[in-house]
């Protein structure tokens, strides 16, 4: 019952907030209608984690601990980037970068495309992912291009174009997975249940299933932003306004490699091999290392961090590669805590940029001397998304190299020096942005930063603590991954 | 009128679709273009109709209709009446010249028969001789997404690519779930309306479709 709430939410949300324009209080509704979300979403949480995995509808949706906990991973960042949005909507809107049109398509965008994600997590079939995740696309391109300038236009164009020929990939990949299940599961709506794929992975075609997986990744690793794939990314996450960066950033990538991961199990249960896992280390590999090293060339602070989203990107594909309890958990938990840790960073760097007036980093300088509040925002979700003990990406950062090291040494350097470079870059450029001197005033509006401390709270918190409940919950979701 | 004579209508209908992709990689103006990728629709919705009807998959007549009254009436208009408004019917300027297009086009339809060899002899259907084809049709609307630079014809190609892909599911397993395909023609509707939308922006913006314009965004 709770999953029609989830889902029928955020849908009648987007239709009632297109048809009540940029009235007066549309950015509360846009929150209250996440904050309704959140909570249907807390409810189906309690329920599997008290009962178990559940179908619903006839095997439509089907709920295990891997996709509730991104569920309401998806909820809760989707709940608190609609309450920072709100007034940083507002002061975008008093610098005259958006009117009411445009902010009355993003509020309604806003819901339909959490509605899509949401969908995506939750649908048991292979077809209607692939839909829902097309939809989710859809429903950003025009906010990325929201504000409208050459460069935001060229950006969504961008997304658009590359994203959609990376998803006939996986259209493709989804039509090679039906040919091969039909053949045992006869033909019909049935045949691309995931629970029922999964319950005869071990007979399907391999050769087709091996093909199917190559394009499914192509596909979906497109959207995952896996290189060299990853051209849409940076522009997308630059040019668009930042509440959607955050979701771009920390939610939609998730949900794509969601994507891959409920096809991967099929593939290894009818291939029995590595060859799902093997592809997914390289192509993660290559993503952290080509990240790292251009994350030193980037002068625009938005652009490094989707470059930096990259690099994490590829770390999880890389622990989920690899497989096995460790790992997988690893990757659940770093999954976690990038997507917490990377809106937090965006919410504080959205309103330095608004201060500055510009998303040059040489032009923002001193955020602790005028705003400290943004400045002590920043410097933390830097140091925690480096990985710096005690914060939560230390930890599986941690796990992941060392389960690197012992399984595949040979990888090790990369990752360390790539994971050294970022550092080195990251660290280097935030520096002078949050401690340097400047001659620019204060931002005259009150910022909304409590999102961001509730994030660094939680992977701090996570950092130091994982709740007994919570590790559990993760082991089982890493065993549903073939941990 | 037997299954035999069925399939070579099938297999005709498959060679004309090829053809048409071919005819696109060739055609100059955008109101042609709109013309042919019309047609390649007619012929995809024609031998999905007749697929549905000399195997009794009936299902099939859905998704048929869905490209008869998507892609065949809908799109087509649609686009006319966008190069109409945006004033855009100029010649295409592709990135190679056309008779190096179409060599690599035909290695590209050898490549496609080779790939789907293999998964056509697996099928249990009377239409996988058809598979190759339509592998090649989506390499070749690849191709031309690759080698134009108007934002309209890469839309195109977008959707002959999709066409193909559609042709596929047609002859290796008759098609996708007629959920799947309600719900891919539904992203489809509303990806080319909110293209539409777009292009206002950005011919707004930079007083052209040419993708010239938009090379700004790189890496330095």
């Amino acid at each position: 019952m709770e999953i029609y709430w989830v889902l029928g939410i955020p849908l009648a949300g987007g239709l009632f907030l297109a048809a009540w324009g940029n009235r007066a209080r549309a950015p509360e509704l846009n929150a209250l209608f996440s904050l309704a979300t959140l909570a249907a979403a807390a409810a189906l949480t309690m329920r599997i984690v008290a009962e178990g995995p559940i179908m619903v509808g006839d095997g439509w949706f089907f709920i295990d601990s891997f996709n509730v906990f991104l569920v309401a991973l998806t909820a809760f960042v989707a709940f608190t980037t609609a309450l920072f949005s709100r007034p940083y909507m507002r002061i975008e809107k008093d610098h005259g970068r958006l009117n009411d049109a445009r902010l009355r398509l993003y509020h309604s965008s806003y819901q339909i495309f959490i509605g899509a994600m949401l969908l995506a997590l939750t649908t048991n079939n292979m077809g209607i992912l692939w839909v829902s995740m097309e939809a989710a696309t859809l429903a950003t391109v025009l906010l990325v291009s929201l504000y409208r300038t050459p460069a935001s236009l060229e950006a969504a164009w961008k997304y658009f174009i590359l994203c959609g020929v990376g998803i006939a990939q996986a259209l493709f990949g989804t039509i090679l997975l039906y040919f091969a299940a039909e053949k045992i599961l006869g033909s019909g709506g049935t045949a691309l249940l995931w629970t029922h794929l999964n319950g005869v992975k071990e007979q399907l075609e391999p050769t087709v299933l091996q093909l199917a997986f190559v394009f499914l990744l192509v596909g979906y690793g497109t959207k995952v932003g896996l290189a060299p794939l990853h051209n849409w990314l940076p522009d997308a996450h630059a040019e668009g306004p930042t509440p959607v960066s955050a979701v771009l950033s920390g939610l939609l990538l998730n949900v794509a490699l969601y994507a891959v991961m409920r096809s991967k199990v099929l593939v290894d249960g009818a291939l029995g091999n590595d060859m799902a896992g093997n592809l997914m280390m390289g192509f993660g590999l290559l993503s952290v290392v080509l990240a790292a090293f251009l994350i030193k060339r980037q002068t625009d602070v938005k652009r490094m961090f989707a470059y930096s989203s990259i690099e994490h990107m590829g770390l999880i594909t890389f622990a989920f590669g690899m497989g096995g309890p460790v790992a997988s958990f690893a990757g659940l938990l770093h999954m976690t805590m990038h997507s917490l840790t990377k809106s937090a960073i965006f919410f504080a760097v959205g309103h330095a940029t608004q201060k500055a007036g510009t998303q040059a980093m040489d032009s923002i300088r001193g955020l602790i001397r005028t705003n400290p509040t943004i400045g002590w925002g920043l410097m933390l979700g830097t140091v925690a998304i480096l990985g710096v003990p005690p914060f939560g990406v230390f930890a599986s950062e941690f796990l992941m190299i060392t389960t690197a090291m012992h399984e595949h040494p040979w990888a090790t350097p990369f990752l360390l020096t790539a994971l050294g470079v970022a550092f080195a870059a990251i660290f280097g450029k935030v520096q002078p942005m949050v401690f340097g001197e400047t001659e620019l005033p204060r931002l005259p509006h009150q910022p909304a930063l409590a999102p961001v401390f509730v994030h660094l709270g939680l992977v701090l918190m996570l950092g130091l603590f994982i709740p007994p409940y919570l590790a559990d919950w993760y082991r089982q979701a890493a065993a549903l991954l073939g941990g | 009128m037997n299954l035999s004579f069925h399939l070579q209508v099938i297999n005709l209908l498959a060679a004309l679709l090829l053809l048409i992709s071919f005819a696109m990689l060739s055609q100059r103006r955008v109101v042609g273009l709109v013309t042919l990728f019309a047609w390649q629709g007619a012929a995809l919705a024609a031998s999905t109709a007749l697929v549905a009807w000399s195997t009794g998959q009936h299902h099939l007549y859905w998704s048929a209709a869905l490209t008869l009254a998507l892609k065949v009436v809908a799109m087509p208009w649609f686009f006319y009446r966008l190069v109409r408004k945006l004033d855009i019917n100029r010649e295409v300027e592709a990135v190679l010249n056309i008779p190096t297009t179409m060599l690599i086009g035909i290695a590209l339809v050898i490549f496609a028969f080779n790939l789907a060899l293999p998964i056509s002899q697996m099928a249990g259907t009377v239409t996988r001789s058809t598979l190759g084809i339509a592998m090649a049709c989506v390499l070749l609307a690849f191709l031309m997404m690759i080698t134009r630079r108007k934002a309209i014809t890469q839309v195109i190609g977008f959707l002959a690519m999709e066409n193909g892909l559609f042709f596929a599911a047609t002859s290796a397993s008759y098609g996708m779930p007629l959920v799947v395909e309600m719900g891919v023609a539904l992203d489809v509707l509303v990806g080319v309306f909110v293209l539409g939308i777009f292009f206002f922006q950005i011919r707004e913006t930079f007083d052209s479709l040419d993708l010239k314009h938009m090379e700004r965004l790189k890496e330095r």
